[in-house]
């Protein structure tokens, strides 16, 4: 038994391991082109909503710490608390996207979208790069939107996980599918960390 | 005891703690540090991750190869970066000068001109 748990949590750590090595190869490219346009990096950072950001961040935050709680019921055999975190947890995870679908609709409406239609006005780089606030735009919406996809896939389990609650399929001898999707959970919450600061937050003290 | 049950007081201190962390981001990029803004902003970004990995994941309170396996996922990261950067920053000293002079724009124009060739 212990055995089998060891491999599990071993297991899911390889597989996050090759997750980190997924974003890892987007934040180089972000780290590269930031280093090479700082101007553009500076002026698209203006463009973002840092207050949905940051309340986005606090979702996430919040839900890791659900998602904790739903760990602990699952190991103590309390199943109605298991099942109130998961749904809390799934509520959390759903308000993020929404926040995130109403960023990407004034994105699209602001002509900041990438494509034959891109302009950005920057007040406080008026003579930025197009082409470069462009590069900006495309790892922003290419970093966001494979963060947005773990939390769809996300979501998904944590409503596998609600549907084998509501059967009894848990007992404090049997949870560790709760535990590796929690593992999961925070594992997309590490990557927002990153991401806020370093596409929210690029230039923001003048 | 097969595995340890994390006390929920546990993950609500990683909660207060990562709530902390997550304001003082939001200040710190707002406070004029020129170079060193997201030199701060990553170490306080790292720190939540710790904070995430070690009590959240219970990585703290899981056997020694578990941490392998979580260091050698880590790892990756400083190989990644480490050898990235040092290229990228490094490319065209000749012909344009420092690129972290070039990134401030108050910094003062003393950039050596690039010698003429010789005939």
């Amino acid at each position: 038994m212990e055995q089998q748990t060891e491999s599990a949590i071993l297991g899911m750590w390889l597989f996050l391991a090759q997750e980190i090595m997924f974003f890892g190869g987007l934040f180089a490219a972000y780290l590269v082109y930031r280093f090479k346009y700082p101007e553009a990096w500076a002026a698209g950072s203006e463009e973002l909503n840092i207050t949905l950001g940051a309340f986005n961040t606090v979702v996430l935050l919040v839900s890791s710490l659900t998602m904790a709680m739903s760990v602990h019921a699952a190991q103590t055999g309390k199943q109605k608390r298991l099942i109130s975190f998961l749904f809390l947890t799934l509520a959390l995870g759903l308000t993020f996207l929404v926040v995130k679908y109403f960023e990407y609709k004034a994105k699209w409406e602001h002509h900041l979208v990438p494509g034959s239609n891109f302009v950005i006005h920057s007040k406080m780089f008026p003579d930025v790069d197009q082409a470069h606030s462009q590069l900006f735009f495309v790892l922003y919406f290419f970093m966001t939107g494979m963060h947005a996809l773990h939390m769809v896939i996300g979501a998904g389990l944590l409503i596998w996980l609600i549907v084998l609650a509501y059967k009894n399929y848990f007992t404090p001898q049997r949870f560790m599918k709760v535990e590796l999707v929690g593992f999961y959970w925070h594992f997309v919450d590490i990557v927002w960390v990153f991401l806020f600061p370093l596409l929210y937050l690029v230039h923001r003290h003048v | 005891m097969s595995h340890y049950v994390v006390p929920p007081s546990v993950y609500v201190k990683a909660a207060i703690a990562l709530a902390v962390l997550m304001a003082l981001t939001i200040f710190a990029a707002f406070i004029d540090m020129g170079s060193m803004n997201p030199v701060v902003a990553m170490t306080i970004s790292v720190a939540k991750a710790v904070v995430i990995v070690l009590f959240f994941m219970n990585v703290k309170y899981s056997s020694r190869l578990t941490w392998v396996f979580v260091g050698g996922g880590f790892f990756w990261l400083i190989i990644l970066f480490g050898m990235l950067m040092p290229d990228y920053v490094s490319r065209d000293w000749q012909h344009q000068g420092q690129p972290w002079a070039v990134t401030q724009q108050q910094a003062p124009a003393h950039t050596p001109e690039a010698p003429a060739p010789q005939p």
